[in-house]
């Protein structure tokens, strides 16, 4: 098998095979003590009709040196936050404090066992109840889970509240009549795959030309009677705060519906607005975007719900509460929409926020907000004149701007994004939101310097020129990466999701 | 504020260059009445010396985190070489986003790919996708799946699914329409019982656990010909992942989707998460799979690299008809899992897996031999067994934990109110002869 490996890259990183076309039969990479008890024939503690008989076949034998060398290889080919501006829209790719990791990695939260009962776990029960309660503090809603263990997941506990809200409200026969959840059409696509999960139909409102919720065609669509709720990020995912948000709640809650907001965007609003003042009844938000958990290369994350006490008695059970100077674990919620995952939720995600909250304190949470939308006004500011900006309105986080300019030569937002590539930035979020064509949405978060702005703005300043004047290098960008553009149509035709031994012999034949 | 690199100095400058005088004039665009015209009432900002000191502090009031256990129950400790910790710790993984332009995250999407491989060898199943949540999610999810590939609506639940999975699925369903039944467990064997009365032509799936929550390894084989039999699914949740080191896969005995919590593959308790849900099927169901998908794929020089595919099946792109509203997953506990399975390799995991085995059965035997307890499962069992003990199991846990620092396991009251005096034990590889013979004494002394 090692003889067919071929050196497949130019690249200067040492070029890294598959771990199992690395394995060599009899390398070892652990030691475990001798087994210390008497040893039985393994087929009289189990009938051997249950064992395995394949004898592992195909698992690598690798050894530890080989492990270490292998991911430090592969590690070698990502772009990380560590390395520079991570300008992903909507992601807040935000400085991961190394304290963090370190709190997370205490022997008595880390090797604590889930099912440990409430008297001895104290100190971890502690925490959640710390963070439920700053989290209040921060959205204006009071009551939370901290169950769910991603954005997406929350939304669809936030939606299920909503759901489990109407049904009690309305008895069975009125609210299955209310089975509409309204979308606008500038939303992530999690909105409206959670809502599907929790039995609604989808309608999508428009967005105005000035990139807001158009609230002619959310009376419209509430006047028919069978709204449930509204599913809102604001500020948008245009980068736009919903100035009419207030207007919006209202018109919901007249036509008997609730208001979810996704607060994937709450980085824009820590400590300078919150979503419980602005009528809004439950939101979601996501530890591993405002609250700086890492992303991992995608997740772990950690979604809190956060409602309204109306909403409270349906959020997932079990739910941390405080009695006296305990901490309990209280599982009577008789109408809760039931548990969304085992055990607490991603609990490492929340000791890690909560040394987020704690390092910054109050002031430090609003100088963060305000640093992260100064950003991207500086970004805003700078690239307007070489890029299309489609919305007037100065942008809170994130900036919006188009291909528009760039796309008369023929260059697209995808060949800007893999030149930035070359200049030693990762791209920004691309053709998102779905409503501007060739968008390139912008977040730098408040963890980047002035200088390294200006270069990014510079950089992208310059590949508007070579846009003009050298558009081919722009598009067979990026130059200087292990591997170009993949072809990924070709490999979504034919998928090749996991390695075999002998497949390129097989597919050769 | 010592994460953000601008001095306030170089800010108040930002600020004139974008035309602005004050931070406050970022927010003009907020509704006055809408501004938080208070400071936050979150705790003042705290030095480094003090958060460690708080956070220490804390976590000595966590009692439980005893160095003999025996608690199980769906999350375990086992042996995680240095290693993994190392790895995942690297900048370049940790800080990383979804690969999602994949020649700057060739690092990120290669050890998924061997993610998905390691999972489809130790499930035997012919394709896994990138992660999900947890085990209990992910079995949530292909209950889900089963619905949308069967079009049929009612789904079978053995007996010993772990209780915390079957609210998850009891949640996840309650709006798609499937009607969950439950199957009996034999009481004298812990193994499901009782099974082909409620298979019908209306059944999507039938859902197994093994080794079950009572520590008794199922007849999956068996299992699987009836479910499709009558043209169900069989799906097979492990939530001892280190089980599939020693037992015969699922994919082998005829499952159609497996899932399994690895948390066992190198991931600490940290008190229920995060850990890392495994998602395996067969070929022919790869579209119907939530979640996301690392597949092979070359450049215009030919070269190997890797991509996200398939993405139309995902919520970005098919939003509401999606197969799953799941975006960000697991992936640095996949990749802990990866670095986990790589290192004990091969030998490794079929040892971890045997040492548990012995051990388990070696303090089953030594329990089961004192006065007053009995084990009253008599199926195979692999690293968990149900204790009867004479008195309330909570108490005498309780009594074992204060008197002599060992979490002796489970009490089953916790999930099963008719079981008051019966306790779960679950013993690895950690679990030395010593500590072993202290929990039997222990055990014995408390009757005497």
């Amino acid at each position: 098998m090692n003889s067919n490996i071929t050196k497949v890259t130019t690249h200067t990183n040492p070029n890294e095979a598959l771990i199992f076309e690395r394995s060599q039969p009899g390398r070892i990479g652990y030691r475990l003590p001798p087994l210390d008890v008497d040893e039985q024939p393994i087929g009289e503690l189990v009938p051997k009709q249950f064992l395995r008989d394949d004898d592992l076949e195909g698992v690598p034998e690798v050894s530890e040196v080989d492990v270490i060398r292998h991911f430090v290889r592969m590690s070698m080919w990502n772009y990380s936050i560590d390395q520079g501006m991570y300008p992903l829209g909507s992601c807040t790719m935000k400085y991961n404090s190394r304290l963090n990791e370190k709190v997370a990695r205490i022997a008595g939260f880390a090797g604590l066992h889930p099912l440990t009962e409430a008297a001895d776990a104290q100190g971890a029960l502690q925490v959640i109840y710390e963070l439920q309660e700053d989290l209040a503090e921060i959205t204006g809603l009071p009551a939370i889970s901290l169950q769910p263990a991603a954005g997406a997941h929350g939304e669809m506990t936030g939606v299920m509240l909503i759901r489990a809200y109407i049904d009690a409200r309305d008895g069975e026969g009125g609210s299955a009549k209310r089975r509409t959840m309204l979308i606008p059409d500038s939303a992530h696509g999690t909105n409206p795959a959670s809502a599907h999960l929790s039995g609604f139909s989808v309608k999508t409102i428009r967005s105005t030309a000035e990139g807001l919720t158009d609230l002619d065609h959310l009376r419209e669509l509430c006047a028919g009677g069978d709204v449930a709720g509204l599913m809102l990020t604001n500020p948008n995912t245009l980068g736009l705060f919903e100035r009419n948000i207030q207007e919006i709640c209202r018109t919901v809650h007249n036509a008997g519906g609730l208001v979810y907001m996704d607060g994937a965007n709450m980085n824009a609003l820590v400590g300078v607005a919150r979503p419980g003042d602005m009528g809004v009844d439950v939101i979601h938000l996501n530890l591993h975007k405002t609250f700086s958990t890492p992303h991992g290369g995608g997740g772990p994350g950690c979604g809190p719900c956060c409602c309204t006490k109306e909403l409270e008695p349906f959020l997932p059970v079990p739910r941390i509460v405080k009695e006296g100077d305990e901490f309990k674990v209280d599982f009577n919620y008789p109408q809760s929409i039931g548990r969304v995952k085992a055990f607490f939720g991603n609990y490492g995600m929340m000791l890690r926020a909560l040394a987020y909250i704690q390092t910054h304190g109050n002031d430090g949470l609003r100088e963060a907000t305000e640093a992260a939308v100064l950003n991207a006004r500086y970004i805003a500011h700078g690239l307007t004149s070489d890029y299309d900006k489609p919305f007037d309105a100065p942008p809170m986080h994130e900036v919006v701007f188009t291909d528009k300019r760039q796309s008369r030569k023929g260059v697209h937002t995808l060949d800007i994004a893999k030149r930035l590539i070359d200049y030693g930035f990762h791209p920004m979020t691309i053709y998102f939101p779905l409503i501007v064509q060739g968008a390139m949405l912008i977040e730098p978060t408040e963890s980047v310097g002035r200088q390294e702005l200006d270069q990014f703005i510079e950089a992208m300043q310059s590949i508007a020129r070579e846009a003009v004047e050298t558009p081919d290098l722009v598009l067979n960008a990026p130059h200087d990466t292990r591997i170009g553009r993949l072809d990924e149509a070709a490999a979504a035709r034919k998928p090749v999701l996991r390695w075999k031994p002998n497949a390129r012999a097989d597919a050769a034949q | 504020m010592r994460y953000i690199p601008n001095s306030p100095e170089e800010r108040t400058e930002m600020l004139h260059q974008v035309g602005l005088n004050s931070a406050a004039e970022l927010f003009d665009s907020i509704p006055k009445e809408l501004r938080l015209s208070r400071e936050l009432n979150t705790t003042p900002a705290l030095s480094e010396i003090e958060l460690l000191a708080g956070f220490d502090r804390l976590a000595t009031h966590n009692t439980g985190a005893r160095p003999i256990s025996f608690l199980g129950a769906g999350a375990y400790q086992h042996y995680i070489p240095t290693v993994v910790d190392h790895i995942i710790s690297r900048s370049e993984f940790f800080t990383a986003y979804t690969p999602y332009q994949p020649e700057i995250a060739q690092g990120t999407l290669q050890a998924i790919f061997e993610f998905q491989t390691l999972v489809c060898q130790l499930t035997g199943m012919e394709v896994a996708n990138a992660s999900m949540y947890d085990g209990s999610t992910a079995l949530a999810e292909a209950v889900l799946m089963a619905e949308r590939v069967t079009r049929r609506s009612k789904v079978v639940a053995c007996g010993a699914i772990h209780p915390e999975y079957l609210e998850v699925i009891t949640t996840y369903v309650q709006h798609a329409g499937i009607e969950l039944q439950h199957a009996a467990l034999d009481s004298k064997t812990g193994q499901t019982s009782g099974v082909a009365t409620l298979l019908d032509d209306k059944t999507a799936a039938l859902v197994v656990q093994s080794p079950n929550f009572f520590g008794c390894i199922e007849d999956v084989a068996a299992l699987a010909e009836k479910a499709h039999a009558v043209g169900a699914l069989l799906i097979v949740s492990v939530t001892e992942a280190i089980s599939l080191g020693l037992l015969r896969s699922p994919g082998a005995c005829g499952a159609d989707i497996v899932v399994a919590e690895g948390q066992s593959f190198g991931v600490p308790l940290s008190f229920g998460g995060p850990y890392v849900g495994l998602f395996a099927t067969r070929e022919k169901y790869a579209r119907q799979i939530p979640g996301r998908l690392v597949g092979e794929a070359f450049d215009k020089q030919g070269r190997r690299g890797f991509v996200l595919t398939l993405a139309t099946r995902e919520q970005h792109i098919r939003r509401e008809k999606a197969t799953s509203n799941i975006c960000t997953n697991e992936g640095l506990i996949a990749l802990a899992s990866t670095v986990y399975l790589e290192t004990m390799g091969r030998r490794g995991l079929q040892e971890v897996a045997q040492q548990c085995a012995q051990k388990t059965a070696y303090a089953a035997r030594e329990i089961g031999a004192l006065s007053g307890y009995s084990i009253p499962f008599t199926g195979p069992r692999f690293n968990e067994f149900v204790v009867r003990a004479p008195a309330d199991a909570k108490q005498l846990l309780a009594r074992l934990a204060s008197e002599n620092s060992i979490t002796a396991g489970l009490a089953l009251s916790r999930y099963f109110p008719d079981r008051p005096n019966e306790f779960l034990v679950c013993v690895t590889e950690l679990n030395s002869r010593t500590q072993i013979d202290a929990l039997v004494e222990a055990l014995a002394s408390q009757t005497s």
